[in-house]
């Protein structure tokens, strides 16, 4: 991509980015439940109170507010938190790792599960197994993450006790990493049970979160493929002697996942919203369960602070998944 | 002179309409034999059902291809796989949707060699380059890294010529392989075609509506309408003597470039309502 | 008459849903606000009268189940007609008048779509303050964008046929073009989004009470069943279950009914 483009895209982004914060940090103060009144001990003075509002600020009038957090946050600085106590920025960080490890893995397994799918389906064109399958994936496409959550729950962690349903790791084993990367840590230094125990505390929230998208995935590649397999240069990559399957790997995916990827593309940033509840149906300790916490608890610099967050990995995953768009696409590379 | 392709009495139909009616000709070892007729004769079904690919909804109802002995329409799919690109290839009529946009010229072009004669990758690129010098590109190296947008029309049909020839086969078969192209990039392309053929000891069975690409490189031809044959021969003497109204049509039709007085005569209706009447009889 | 069994199995699994709500008192077994401390968790069939069992504070869980697709029903119908006239409203002016109304629109949509739904829903219901109308205003707030971006891209297609140009021609007003001309020709699309946009609400609706923020907690929600049923899991399993899968059925028949919609009006929506 020109760096034009790339300019402006991020320009766009950022724009994006201001109106979401302003958009939130206007609604919260809209809030009729006082944050400060729930920190506060019962009993406690009228200055007591206006003391602790002065200190967060929520004494100065909204647009005012507005500017002192945003001229924070230019430093870094992203206030503290009422509920916790600690400074938001550390609280974040701290948790993010989790969520971005999971939201990694549930978008290569639906990446994976979503692409066999589709070319299984398409080798299978005609038959009844074909239709049989399109038609499950339909099914697929319907169930929402929180549905899927809780039936594994229910299924692979009660009825079938077969994997951990909540917290991230076992409390007793301490593995002790430096960062709060467990699984990629983990494996780069080799600590294998580690890591095993990780990825069964991980792997149901990350089936949650897949299979919506692989089902999707799943269904927009199977039509690509079918758009891909009637062209010519299928016809003569058959004439030629090629195999079925060296025909569907090579000469057909690659021309059906540009515009696979195009339509789907806009997707994967809803795996970050998925991780909100599926990490509270797991109590898995990432930024999507400490979201649904501020917000109960009116913690308004928390509440800040993620949805900046949140915004932030959106335009990311935005604008990872044009440039992957055109670096697929051996014309737009030239272009 | 040995016969490579033997069509016997071969008729198909797509649902109830009768799309090929009984055809049989004969292709020796070593000629170039057209397949002459107007869009809808039947001449591209011949030339797919040669090769295995016709459409699902065409069905043969009965008849022969006999290829080096066997029956081609009752080979099973793995036996006809062996024999595709290594014993019987295609020149396709459109270049450019007939190469793969995501893949490299080289890559394309080198499938054959490494899958089928299972060379090296050094010994397919040179194989290749080889084969890019033959069909006159210039700048072969360069060639190999494209991709078919960044090359124009006529490189491409060398491209696919190339491919084409390159597992010597016995038989290839071109379809309108001039069509898509531009006028004057048509006769260099003829010019190839014809040449290479000589080289390699090829058979070809050309399909084309245009009688003059015919008399430039076939040495005989077929005539079709409504799938059906109406007159075979050595191109020479159809050209000269035509024995069909239908031919003697197809030439008048043609334009004339040293008689230039002479004007574009249509077929005449009264001859296409004769010829529907013969043809189902 | 429609032909495809989906119409037929969703919608007549909606139509029975409907039923059950409205006439609640009528089929409960059991007041579902009524709890006796003596049968708390009994599974289903172990005590008469109980055909589901009972939750943690002896409540009947089938009667709970009834008297819970009252507010499902409620949200999905309410909110779902919301947030669609207000996203069609938006998407023709966008489609249809472009210009300013375009732009300003989308830069809309594009913020909003910036943030994962269910963050902005708990966010929204969290400012409003718990009740069924935070829940339904939530859904608009957030979905209406759904309804807009495609009655956009409708509504822009539309606009450049020819009928609306002749339209014009005659000297008929963009108002008048915009309603009588346009509207028509994207109402089949908007059905079908309206019955997959209900789905979505009784999703979010009982994800909302799962988390606890939608109605008040007396008031029975599959959401709030559902919760419930996740804490004591491993004592009562049929507290997640039976709401779980009453859920599931409900969203798979609005689904069902949207793509069976669809495929119904497919040679409409084909222009």
């Amino acid at each position: 991509m020109s760096a034009s483009t790339i300019l402006s895209r991020a320009l766009s982004a950022i724009v994006t980015l201001l109106g979401v914060m302003v958009i939130v940090f206007v609604l919260v103060r809209v809030v009729p439940g006082d944050p400060i009144s729930m920190m506060i001990a019962p009993g406690a003075s009228e200055s007591d109170i206006n003391a602790l509002r002065a200190r967060y600020g929520l004494d100065l009038p909204v647009w005012q507010q507005f500017l002192v957090w945003f001229g924070q946050v230019l430093h870094g600085n992203f206030g503290t938190s009422i509920s916790l106590k600690q400074n938001v920025m550390t609280i974040i960080l701290e948790r993010l790792p989790a969520t971005l490890e999971l939201a990694a893995l549930a978008l290569a397994m639906a990446l994976v599960w979503g692409t066999f799918i589709a070319l299984v389906s398409t080798h299978l064109q005609g038959t009844w197994a074909q239709r049989f399958i399109d038609n499950f994936n339909g099914v697929m496409l319907a169930v929402p993450d929180f549905i899927w959550g809780l039936t594994f729950v229910l299924v692979l962690g009660v009825l079938v006790p077969l994997l951990p349903i909540s917290g991230r790791s076992d409390p007793t084993i301490d593995a002790g990493l430096y960062t709060q990367f467990y699984l990629i840590e983990g494996l780069l230094r080799l600590k294998l049970a580690f890591v095993w125990d990780v990825l069964k505390h991980m792997i149901l929230p990350a089936c949650t979160m897949s299979f919506p998208l692989a089902a999707v995935i799943g269904r927009v590649l199977k039509n690509t493929m079918m758009d891909v397999m009637v062209q010519d240069y299928i016809v003569l990559a058959r004439i030629k002697g090629l195999s079925s399957l060296r025909i569907l790997l090579q000469e057909a995916l690659r021309n059906a996942a540009v515009p696979a990827l195009a339509l789907t593309g806009v997707q994967f940033t809803f795996l970050i919203g998925g991780t909100v509840i599926t990490e509270r149906i797991f109590s898995y300790p990432g930024i999507g369960n400490l979201a649904i916490d501020a917000v109960i608890n009116r913690d308004l610099p928390l509440i800040q602070g993620l949805v900046l967050t949140f915004g932030v990995i959106f335009i990311a995953v935005n604008m990872a998944v044009d440039a992957m768009t055109a670096w697929l696409n051996p014309r737009l590379r030239h272009a | 002179m040995s016969p490579v392709i033997e069509i016997r009495n071969l008729t198909a139909v797509a649902h109830t309409i009768p799309i090929l009616r009984d055809v049989s000709l004969t292709v020796n070892a070593g000629e170039a034999m057209a397949l002459v007729g107007e869009s809808g004769a039947g001449k591209s079904t011949i030339a797919k059902a040669v090769l295995g690919i016709l459409p699902p909804a065409i069905r043969i109802a009965s008849g022969e291809i006999i290829f080096e002995g066997a029956d081609l329409l009752k080979l099973p799919p793995a036996a006809m796989r062996e024999l595709l690109g290594v014993r019987i290839a295609l020149i396709p009529q459109d270049p450019l949707t007939s190469l793969n946009p995501a893949r490299r010229i080289g890559d394309q072009l080198t499938d054959g060699l490494r899958l089928r004669a299972r060379m090296s990758r050094a010994d397919a690129r040179a194989k290749a380059l080889e084969l890019l010098n033959d069909v006159h590109i210039r700048d072969p190296e360069q060639v190999l890294r494209r991709y078919p947008h960044e090359l124009s029309g006529g490189m491409r049909q060398r491209v696919l010529i190339a491919q084409a020839f390159s597992l010597n086969p016995h038989v290839i078969i071109a379809d309108e392989p001039t069509t898509a192209l531009d006028v004057t990039v048509q006769k260099q392309v003829l010019r190839l075609i014809r040449q290479l053929q000589r080289d390699h000891k090829t058979t070809l069975l050309f399909v084309t509506h245009d009688l003059g690409v015919v008399a430039q490189i076939c040495d005989r031809l077929t005539v079709l309408y409504g799938g059906k044959v109406l007159e075979q021969g050595a191109t020479s003497e159809i050209l000269r003597h035509p024995q069909h109204r239908y031919t003697e049509a197809l030439l008048a039709a043609n334009p004339r470039y040293d008689q230039p007085e002479h004007s574009l005569r249509p077929v005449p209706e009264e001859l296409i309502a004769e010829l529907k009447r013969e043809i189902s009889a | 008459m429609p032909r495809d069994l989906r119409i037929w199995l969703g919608g007549g699994f909606i139509l029975l849903l409907i039923v059950c709500a409205l006439a609640a008192p009528l089929i409960a077994p059991a007041d579902p606000l009524e709890q006796d401390l003596m049968l708390t968790t009994m599974a289903p069939g172990q005590e008469p009268g109980y055909y589901l069992g009972t939750d943690s504070l002896g409540r009947d869980v089938l009667s709970r189940l009834i008297y819970a697709s009252r507010v499902a029903l409620t949200v999905a119908f309410v909110a779902a007609t919301l947030a669609c006239l207000l996203g069609t409203m938006l998407g023709l002016a966008a489609g249809y008048l472009g210009g300013w109304w375009d732009r300003v629109i989308s830069r809309l949509i594009d913020i909003w779509m910036a943030f994962p739904p269910v963050l902005l829903s708990i966010l929204l219901v969290a400012v409003l303050g718990s009740g069924l109308h935070s829940v339904i205003a939530a859904i608009v707030v957030i979905d209406w964008t759904r309804f807009a971006r495609v009655v956009r891209a409708e509504a822009q297609q539309q606009a450049r046929l020819e009928y609306a140009e002749a339209a014009t021609a005659l000297g008929m007003g963009r108002g008048a073009i915009l309603f009588r001309e346009i509207l028509p020709n994207v109402l089949p699309v908007v059905l079908v989004l309206l019955s997959l946009e209900m789905g979505i609400a009784v999703i979010v609706e009982a994800i909302l009470s799962f988390v606890g923020l939608s109605v008040s907690t007396d008031t029975p929600t599959w959401g709030g069943m559902i919760a419930e049923g996740r804490q004591i899991i491993y004592q009562a399993w049929w507290v997640l279950v039976f709401p779980l899968v009453t859920l599931f059925l409900t969203v798979l028949a609005f689904n069902q009914l949207g793509d069976g919609l669809r495929q119904w009006l497919d040679p409409m929506l084909k222009r």
